[in-house]
Parts: C-alpha cells; sequence; structure tokens
C-alpha cells in the first residue's frame, strides 16, 4: 500500500515521507475510533498511568447487596475478574487471589 | 575495546543463555531489570515475582584462553512481595523496576533493588569461614553446662563451603507516591535518588525515615498535567548534577547547589520538532523511556520509541547523534497504539568506553551503534542460534516489496518478544539481553 522504494538521499524528503507514513497511520486510528480524545499525549492517557494499580470497592455497596442476594440473583464476575465497577458486586470470591512467587527464579535453576 | 575496532569488527558469540525453554512463560519470570556491577564481576536480574537473580563471572580456565569464563549463579533471594495499600486501595506489585549496585568497599558487596514503591538496600556477603570450639556450646549447638567447663578454650576459625548470604539492609520507603520508575547512586558514595512519575527524592544510604525532595511537577491542580518524569540518573562525577526526562522528549539538567527544590532547571535539552510533522502519535513517540550519562559524563543518551539520541551536555537544542532503531514500524504506529506496545519502555546503555550504545526492539532484535564509524548492526537472541560459541549473524529486515532471503518482513515481526533491557559489561566485550523469561550473555570473539 504505497510503500516505493525510495532512492532519494534527501534527509527532507525522507522526513516527508515519515511525516506521511505517520500522517497515514494516524488516519487510520481516527477511522476506527472517532471518539479519540484531543488531548493524545495529554492528561486522560496520563490520568491512566498514574492511576496503575488501583482498586475499586464500596463497602456500602457489597453489604447491601449481601442482603439483597437472598432474594434476587445478581450478576456474577465475568471473565475479566479484574472489572469490579457498575452492576457487578464484588465477593470474596471473585477477588484476585494476592500470591507472593517464594518459588525460586528459574534463572537460577 | 580498541577505540578504532567499529561494531561490525566485533564477532559476537553466543556464551551462556540462562531461564526455562517453556513455550508458556509465567508472568513472575519476565527479567524487568539487568545491571552489571562496577567491575563486571557480578551480573544482577531482577524479575516481576520479586526475585534477584545474581550471576558471578568464574575466573578464566587457563586451558583454553581464547574464552572468557562463564557467569554461573552467586546469589538469589526475594527482594520485594507484593503488597496492598489498604489506605489508598492501591495494589503494589513486586516487580522489581531497577536495581543498581553500590561501588564495593569491602568484600561485601551492596545493591539497592526498587520496586513500585519501596527501595531496598541488599548486602550480599560470603562466609567461609565459622568459628569452632565455643566455650559455652557444643559443635551441634546445645549449651554446655558451665559447671562442667573447667578449662578455658579460644575459638579457631575453621574454613567451610562458600555461603553467600543477601540480607536487607536498610528499607526506604513510604516516600514516593507514584510509581517510582528510576533509582541512580550518586558519585558521593553515600547518597542516591529516587524518582517517580511526578516527584523525585533524594537520600542518604544511612538514613530510611528522611529522604529530601528535590523535584516536584505536580501540578496544583491535577486537570493541567501534561507530562510526567520518565527517568533520571546522577552525574557519573559531579555529585551535585542530576537529569531527568519526561513524557513529553524533554530532558532537565539540574544543580543541587543552586537550590534546594531543583523545579527550575539549570539546562533544558529538546529537538525542535517540525511542525508539519505532528500527528497524534507526536508526543507519544517522543516520550523519553531511558536516559544515561556516559561514563566520561560529558554525554548523555536518551531512548525514545523509535530511536536513540546522544547529546551533548553542553549543546541544548538539539542531539549531537540521532540513530534510528526500527523506523520501519513508523508505518505500523496504528496497531502498535491498539495493542499497546507503542508504551513498550526500552532501556538503552553504553558499552565501557562509551564508543557504542546498544538498545533493544522486537522479535528479540536487539541493535549496537558505533559511534565512530556510524555503522549499526542488529543481531537476534534466540535459542536456535545458541550453540555454544556460534557467532551471531546479522539481522536485516526488509521494508520494501522485495524481502531477500534472511531478511524478515515487518509484518512478520514478533511484537511480544521484546528485549527491553540489556547491559554492557563496564569493562570487556560482553553482553547481557533480556528476551522476556531467559537471559542470553554473549561475548566478542578473543583473537
Amino acid at each position: 500500500t504505497g510503500n516505493r522504494a525510495v532512492l532519494s538521499t534527501s534527509a527532507e524528503e525522507k522526513c516527508e515521507k515519515n511525516a506521511n507514513l505517520v500522517k497515514g497511520e494516524e488516519v487510520k486510528l481516527k477511522a476506527k475510533y472517532p471518539g479519540l480524545g484531543q488531548k493524545p499525549g495529554g492528561s486522560d492517557f496520563l490520568m491512566k498511568r498514574l492511576q496503575k494499580g488501583q482498586k475499586y470497592f464500596d463497602s456500602g455497596d457489597y453489604n447491601m447487596a449481601k442482603a439483597k442476594m437472598k432474594n434476587k440473583q445478581l450478576p456474577v464476575a465475568g471473565p475479566d475478574k479484574n472489572l469490579v465497577t457498575g452492576d457487578h458486586i464484588p465477593t470474596p470470591q471473585d477477588l484476585p487471589q494476592r500470591r507472593s512467587s517464594l518459588v525460586t527464579s528459574k534463572l537460577a535453576g | 575495546m580498541a577505540g578504532v575496532a567499529g561494531v561490525n569488527d566485533f564477532q559476537w558469540c553466543f556464551s551462556q543463555v540462562k531461564g526455562a525453554i517453556d513455550e508458556d512463560v509465567a508472568e513472575a519470570d519476565i527479567i524487568s531489570t539487568v545491571e552489571f556491577n562496577h567491575s563486571g564481576e557480578l551480573l544482577a536480574t531482577g524479575d516481576k515475582g520479586g526475585r534477584v537473580v545474581i550471576f558471578q563471572h568464574e575466573q578464566e580456565c587457563k586451558n583454553r584462553p581464547n574464552l572468557r569464563g562463564e557467569y554461573n549463579v552467586y546469589s538469589t533471594f526475594q527482594s520485594h512481595e507484593p503488597e496492598f495499600d489498604y489506605l489508598k486501595s492501591l495494589e503494589i506489585e513486586e516487580k522489581i523496576n531497577k536495581i543498581r549496585w553500590l561501588p564495593q568497599q569491602n568484600s561485601a558487596h551492596f545493591l539497592l533493588s526498587t520496586n513500585d514503591k519501596t527501595i531496598k538496600l541488599w548486602k550480599i556477603g560470603e562466609r567461609d569461614k565459622r568459628a569452632e570450639g565455643y566455650n559455652l556450646k557444643d559443635e551441634d549447638g546445645r549449651l554446655r553446662d558451665p559447671f562442667r567447663i573447667t578449662s578455658l578454650r579460644v575459638p579457631v576459625l575453621m574454613p567451610m563451603d562458600l555461603m553467600v548470604e543477601a540480607s536487607p539492609r536498610r528499607v526506604f520507603a513510604n516516600a514516593h507516591t507514584y510509581h517510582i520508575n528510576s533509582i541512580s547512586v550518586n558519585s558521593d558514595h553515600q547518597t542516591y535518588l529516587s524518582a517517580d512519575d511526578l516527584r523525585i527524592n533524594l537520600w542518604h544510604l544511612e538514613i530510611t525515615d528522611r529522604s529530601f525532595n528535590i523535584v516536584d511537577i505536580k501540578p496544583a491542580n491535577m486537570e493541567e498535567l501534561t507530562e510526567v518524569i520518565t527517568a533520571a540518573e546522577c552525574h557519573p562525577n559531579q555529585c551535585n548534577v542530576f537529569v531527568y526526562s519526561s513524557s513529553k522528549g524533554t530532558i532537565r539538567l539540574c544543580d543541587m547547589r543552586t537550590a534546594a527544590l531543583c523545579d527550575s532547571h539549570t539546562k533544558f535539552f529538546e529537538e525542535p520538532e517540525d511542525p508539519s510533522s505532528r500527528s497524534f502519535f507526536s508526543e507519544i513517540i517522543s516520550s523519553i523511556s531511558d536516559v544515561k550519562f556516559s561514563h566520561s559524563g560529558r554525554y548523555m543518551m536518551t531512548r525514545d520509541y523509535l530511536s536513540v539520541k546522544v547529546w551533548d551536555l553542553n549543546m541544548e537544542n538539539r542531539p549531537v547523534e540521532t540513530y534510528q532503531v526500527h523506523e520501519y514500524l513508523r508505518s505500523k504506529l496504528c496497531s502498535l497504539y491498539e495493542n499497546d506496545c507503542i508504551f513498550d519502555k526500552f532501556e538503552c546503555c553504553w558499552n565501557g568506553s562509551d564508543s557504542a550504545i546498544m538498545t533493544g526492539s522486537y522479535n528479540n532484535f536487539f541493535r549496537m551503534f558505533d559511534r565512530n564509524t556510524r555503522k549499526d548492526i542488529t543481531l537476534e537472541a534466540s535459542r536456535e542460534s545458541s550453540k555454544p560459541r556460534a557467532t551471531l549473524k546479522p539481522r536485516k529486515v526488509s521494508t520494501g516489496g522485495k524481502r531477500k532471503k534472511d531478511e524478515i518482513s515487518v509484518d512478520s515481526l514478533d511484537f511480544n518478544k521484546k528485549i527491553l533491557h540489556t547491559a554492557w559489561h563496564p569493562k570487556e566485550n560482553v553482553i547481557a539481553v533480556a528476551a522476556t523469561n531467559n537471559l542470553y550473555i554473549f561475548q566478542d570473539k578473543i583473537n
């Protein structure tokens, strides 16, 4: 798709070609995700980086759900057990196990 | 390490590979950091499971002078454990982000290892003698009846099988709200810095309950956050100078003599961007994933997604050298954004004489650049080319329509095989390359 052999040695032409390649990729991306943020490298992406490891739990929701569970069947955790938001109320069985690797590294084997 | 020989004059040969050959790689086994100590005698690795393995260079075999010795396991220990901060509802990974060796001052070795939140100082010591002939207890440890002791003896030191013990000597905790990305030991051998996304702290190696904040880029209003700190390093011989890089592709050099809080920099390094080439990806691919001073202290090197740049500390407005690592990825940025590979953090390193630099890429490829001849080479860390002392064959990625024999096309590259961490022996042509859960050691053939 347009990857013609580049024989020119001009740095300018090379820059232009690179810019066109990257612009082409940008067009592809925006076509797939029309709602993609206006600040690509900005706040949203950085906030996500800063919030790595954050877990969410609402004890009020949890206790209310436990009380209601006798009467009503609530949605159970799907395959992605880390997604404990929205309608799903986490139960102790749903939470990923905290494990510690006390096994010796295979590099030392 | 002749100053004149170029990278293509090296003949890199396979020496060793460590780790399992499993197809299914356990996440804990993924190597997250590799570091030689200052003499090159020891090679440390850290992994996602919080474990540290240290290899030691054994003496060369006298019968085969053309071979350098091998690295064998010296010590291994669990450095960090997974934690949960209940107050902040934050899961803290045990993954070792960085290991940095302290310069050796006595027979023991010391290193700093860090995960996202806590830095630990480990002492690795040897014990090859044991005292025998105690007065108050038997050889098997049972207490002797003091009333039956009729004479005194002086315990004697007897040789025993070598035991290497690792013990945590200091724990530097609770100083980072955000995730630690770098640690760097200062040339004064007394202090070190630790950097997270928004702050840099200065510690004294002896003091764990206090640290000085020397950089704070957290905005008053988090909505205004535009950049984060990605890496930081102390200058190799000027103990008042350090640098830190950002997600916007800039580097700031700070002098701790100017102020207690180094929020304002002494030097600001940024390459001007051509406005016509600006795109959605520009900022992301300009984010610097690693910054390393040259051994001389005159230059520094930065790694962004597609290139490695060498900067002269005396010139702030552009790098003096730029090396393309895998420019063919420009036409793949869309899919690399979708599979998150565009956020991969590659490291880079200098050789001992600062004449060559090395960095990793995908498909278990790694690249070396010779600063004098401007030649470059692509090599691969794979089990296929792992025959003892086999010379590594240069690899090539074909970008045009015609793929030559032995070349690999961009679409065939395995983006799960990333080489993020490499290390170069400080004095010799020996390199360590981490390929996911395997550690490869390559050596230059001695002529």
